[in-house]
């Protein structure tokens, strides 16, 4: 019942302020925080209890619910939560209070309104990561478009309604092609065995042509890719990303690309082995280009933003390539990769959107020399621009030294190209930081540094990188079961193991190995 | 003809009725309220007659008629949009100058010639049928003959339902010549048995020339061109009606005439069938992006939806007849709610229907923006909406029967769809900028449109996120 209430509080506190709003918009802020916070209670609640327990079998469940919804399809309401759910829930909380936060003096404006979409959009994410069953995963995938879509050109800046049309085209026409490939896969299901069903645990392991498999995968793959985003589709993240407001920009970077890498994980690959196998040389090899063409991107950009955003193209690239790669390794680093650049990305986000309200501008010319005026503003964005470029000690680094070690034994190659990216995400971040905060000061009046609401939401955010950084074994260990269940699933020893077996052999076979941090997984890829 | 007959036809029989006592009405007390209310309880006494009907179900009556689920479900279907559209209308004729009442006499006529579509399953009662509806409608969309506009799309509407009338009259005499039967189960099972030789060509243009004079009323690419003037021109509930009960009307009858042929079988027919759907889906997408007026918008966009209404239509068999079924309904309550939205904002000398006069929507008519957002999204197909249930149905429909290249179409066409429906929520959200011409339009709305439209709305959401029982009793119904 717990799933249930996750995505119902979101949506009655998103009517709620909507209506409160209506008469005192400032209530709106307040009733939003209340909500979700009562909701992130109870996610920290059920983590505490559950997390590492599984509670339903077959696989990895803690917890479900399945009731049948429209039974004359074959399509059940069917929630259920493993442990990358549940990671991904807890993020999706912990960046929406952080949205609500970075909302709070920017939006003056239907603020009801406002918080109804920033609370939707939240329930659909969490109902993405949540549905086992495919048309309801499609009925949230499509539910969280449109109050995101209303974000944008409500509220976003000078070029919000082209943004935002173009987000909502590429991820909505994508999405249509998913659409068609789940009723493939859904006809084919049927007529091999008589069962007409959306029950993903089901439809696992269907028979399938090798070539309708392929296209079947590649109708999935489309949606996913749009929303991660891999390279040929990338084009609306930027304008999205740029134009949307704060809240906007960090639920985008910081959740809905998720949507995009957990599908690929949770759908692509299980559901379709042999064909994501076959595929994933382009695959990763189109990994690589989102890498490497983002980063050099981001090396061009004098708007904040749009370094922020062309950044994150390449940051998931590194999701992709891990995901792809598809070993114990590279799925945790994945994983934790997910969680990590959803934070660091987000706390950009959350500081050039409180930059612009301060200075009204985004670009990076008219910065320089900040650090003298606002140098906690300065010294956190140093931080996460140090996470994002990978600093050991902090979370990202974890991820993209798992995933590079993962992929390695995979495809060398592209590994090695891969690692680029990583020296170009230095240099982009520091000249980031070097030309917003050091220097001269261009900025004639004085700016108020960070407010006490503002580093409160900052600070938890430093902990959590820092935290994950350090020791993130926790978040190993309550994602295990579930990659593992993935593995097994997509493993029926059909598809190449000479290149991966020797990396997941060794903790496969004891099962109570869990997987230690970077040092000496790197042990165990040597094996 | 016996008793039973007449309680299986009760609900024509009651609306023929209603219609000759509101003409006596008018003629002995001329009161727009009274004549809306008899025309209001004519329609219920009729609606509430069906579950009798629905016993005797399916029963013939005369070689003409026959009742059976399916019409039944259609009539129902009709008179609930008719019922809408006589509380959409009442508000509007109020500020009308002139004769009002006449208005739900033909309305009346117009209901009772859908309900004779789509009970008949003979092509004389196929033609009777289309000539009330087309007659009043002629009437109807030249109804506010002050306004030029209007009368041009009467006469419009006139010339060219004349011509597809006479187009289809031609293609049943043909049929009959090569045929000899007029009977539609017959002409089913002669052209499903002379699928081995081969149609003759007679047959074929006969056969071609019905499904013209179909396509007219349907309003599918080629047969369009009237579409967007007549939507402009016409009275904004008519419009509604024409959108919503004449081409559901003309689609069930449709898939009454055709569904018992497997059209895989016939090259031609599925071509021309496929072709039209095609062209429905590309040039209705297309021309609506190019609109700035809105009625001229879901004119092109209700062509569009008729091309994916095909597309399930194509796919043949039991599972695609309940998809065009379910998506007839979802798409009347979507359509017939944007009409009705336009229909309660639209004023004494014109109706709301440029972009200008929706623009800052939200902040005048909180409601009626939820309203109209969620029925444009609805159109488009975004989840919680009847839309997005009834597109799920056709996509399957069409993946089910393997239709790859239209189902590819379908859902790249409907990206373009989005890009239109989403321009008109921008400008339904953004701030005014003054240029509108708005003060010429009412601000208060009437209760009887607002109540029409919160029906609407609640249509909306039920099909739209509990859709079972519905879909179960349309299934039922199909068998």
């Amino acid at each position: 019942m717990i799933l249930v209430w996750l995505i119902a509080i979101p949506i009655l506190g998103g009517l709620a302020a909507w209506i409160l709003g209506w008469r005192n918009p400032g209530s709106a802020r307040w009733t939003a925080l209340f909500f979700l916070s009562a909701n992130f209670l109870s996610a920290c609640f059920f983590t505490f209890r559950h997390a590492g327990q599984i509670t339903i079998t077959p696989g990895p469940w803690m917890a479900a619910i399945d009731v049948p919804w429209i039974p004359a399809f074959g399509i059940h309401f069917h929630l259920a939560v493993d442990g990358l759910s549940l990671a991904l829930i807890l993020l999706t909380h912990f960046l929406g209070l952080a949205a609500i936060v970075s909302s709070w003096t920017e939006i003056t404006d239907r603020i009801g309104f406002f918080f109804f979409n920033l609370m939707w959009v939240l329930a659909g994410i969490m109902g993405v990561f949540l549905a086992l069953d495919l048309f309801l995963f499609y009925f949230f995938w499509e539910m969280m478009l449109i109050p995101m879509f209303f974000m944008i050109i409500l509220w976003g800046h000078e070029n919000r309604i082209y943004a935002g049309v173009k987000f909502f085209l590429f991820t909505q026409i994508s999405g249509l092609f998913m659409l068609a490939a789940i009723l493939g896969l859904y006809f084919v299901h049927g007529r091999g065995t008589g069962n007409y069903t959306f029950n993903y645990l089901e439809l696992i392991g269907t028979s399938i042509p090798a070539k309708t498999a392929m296209w079947l995968m590649l109708g999935f793959l489309i949606a996913f890719a749009v929303k991660l985003p891999a390279v040929p589709v990338h084009s609306w993240l930027p304008d999205a990303h740029t134009e949307a407001p704060t809240a906007g920009s960090i639920i985008l970077a910081g959740l809905l690309l998720k949507t995009g890498a957990y599908g690929m994980l949770r759908f692509v690959v299980p559901l379709f082995p042999e064909a994501a196998f076959a595929f994933a040389p382009y695959a990763m090899g189109l990994a690589v280009l989102a890498i490497l063409y983002g980063a050099w991107l981001s090396l061009s950009q004098t708007d904040l933003k749009r370094l922020v955003a062309y950044s994150s193209i390449s940051h998931m690239g590194f999701v992709m390539l891990g995901i792809f790669a598809w070993n114990a390794l590279a799925l945790q680093g994945a994983v934790i990769q997910i969680i990590c650049h959803g934070i660091s990305t987000g706390a950009l986000f959350f500081l050039v959107g409180a930059l612009q309200e301060r200075i009204h501008s985004r670009d990076i010319d008219q910065m320089g020399g900040l650090w003298r005026v606002a140098p906690k503003m300065g010294g956190v964005a140093l931080l996460f621009a140090l996470a994002s470029l990978g600093l050991p000690g902090l979370g990202n680094f974890i991820g993209e030294f798992l995933i590079l070690l993962g992929a390695y034994p995979v495809n060398g190659t592209m590994t090695v190209l891969a690692s680029l990216g990583l020296i170009s995400a230095a240099i982009y971040s520091l000249w980031m930081i070097q030309a917003a905060f050091h220097g001269i000061l261009k900025e004639k009046k004085q700016i108020p540094d960070l407010s006490a609401r503002e580093s409160a939401a900052l600070a938890a955010m430093i902990l959590v990188i820092i935290w994950l950084g350090l020791y993130p074994q926790p978040v190993f260990k309550t994602a295990q079961p579930a990659l593992e269940f993935l593995e097994t699933i997509a493993a029926p020893g059909s598809h190449a193991p000479e290149k991966t077996g020797t990396v997941y052999h060794p903790v496969r076979e004891n099962k109570n190995v869990v997987l230690p941090a970077a040092p000496q997984g790197a042990q165990y890829a040597v094996h | 003809m016996q008793s039973t007959d007449f309680i299986a036809i009760a609900p024509l029989v009651i609306l023929a009725v209603t219609a000759v006592s509101v003409m006596l009405l008018i003629a002995i007390y001329r009161h727009h309220a009274a004549t809306a209310a008899l025309t209001f309880s004519g329609l219920t006494a009729a609606f509430a007659v069906l579950p009798g009907a629905a016993r005797l179900a399916p029963i013939s009556v005369t070689p003409l008629l026959v009742v059976d689920q399916y019409a039944i479900f259609f009539i129902g279907l009709i008179l609930a949009a008719t019922m809408i559209t006589v509380l959409l209308s009442y508000g509007y004729l109020n500020q009308q100058n002139g004769h009002r009442e006449e208005f739900y006499l033909l309305l009346l006529m117009a209901a009772l010639g859908s309900t004779v579509l789509v009970t008949s399953r003979h092509f004389a009662a196929f033609f009777l049928g289309l000539e009330i509806l087309s007659v009043s409608l002629y009437a109807l969309i030249a109804y506010t003959r002050f306004r030029i506009r209007s009368i041009e799309a009467g006469i419009k509407y006139l010339v060219l339902a004349a011509v597809s009338s006479a187009f289809m009259l031609y293609g049943v005499a043909l049929i009959y010549a090569d045929l000899g039967v007029l009977d539609f189960v017959r002409i089913a099972t002669r052209i499903q048995t002379s699928h081995g030789g081969g149609q003759s060509v007679i047959l074929l243009a006969g056969l071609g020339l019905v499904i013209a004079a179909m396509g007219f009323k349907l309003a599918v690419v080629p047969f369009h061109m009237w579409v967007p003037d007549i939507y402009q021109g016409a009275p904004a509930p008519v419009t509604g009606f024409v959108a919503s009960v004449s081409k559901v009307a003309m689609a069930a009858l449709l898939v009454r005439l055709f569904s018992p042929i497997d059209l895989n079988q016939s090259d031609v027919l599925f071509g021309i069938f496929a072709a039209l759907a095609f062209a429905s889906m590309v040039i209705g997408n297309i021309l609506a992006l190019l609109q700035t007026n809105i009625k001229r918008l879901l004119a092109y966009s209700s062509i569009a939806h008729m091309g994916y209404l095909l597309v399930a239509f194509l796919a043949g068999g039991t599972f695609a007849v309940s998809a065009v079924i379910f998506y007839l309904v979802a798409y009347s309550i979507s359509i017939l709610g944007c009409f009705g939205v336009i229909t309660v904002l639209s004023g004494k000398d014109r109706d709301a229907e440029t972009l200008d006069d929706f623009r800052g929507l939200f902040f005048r008519h909180p409601w009626l923006t939820a309203v109209f957002t969620v029925m444009l999204l609805s159109l488009a197909g975004i989840p919680m909406t009847a839309g997005f249930v009834g597109k799920f149905y056709i996509v399957s429909a069409g993946v089910g029967g393997g239709l790859w290249v239209l189902v590819i179409s379908l859902v790249l066409t409907s990206g373009i769809g989005l890009f239109y429906y989403l321009q008109v929520l921008i400008v339904i959200y953004s701030r005014q900028s003054g240029r509108g011409r708005c003060d010429e339009l009412p601000y208060g709305i009437a209760t009887p449109g607002s109540l029409a439209i919160t029906v609407l709305v609640v249509f909306l959401f039920w099909l739209g996120i509990i859709p079972n029982s519905f879909i179960e009793l349309i299934r039922g119904m199909t068998g």
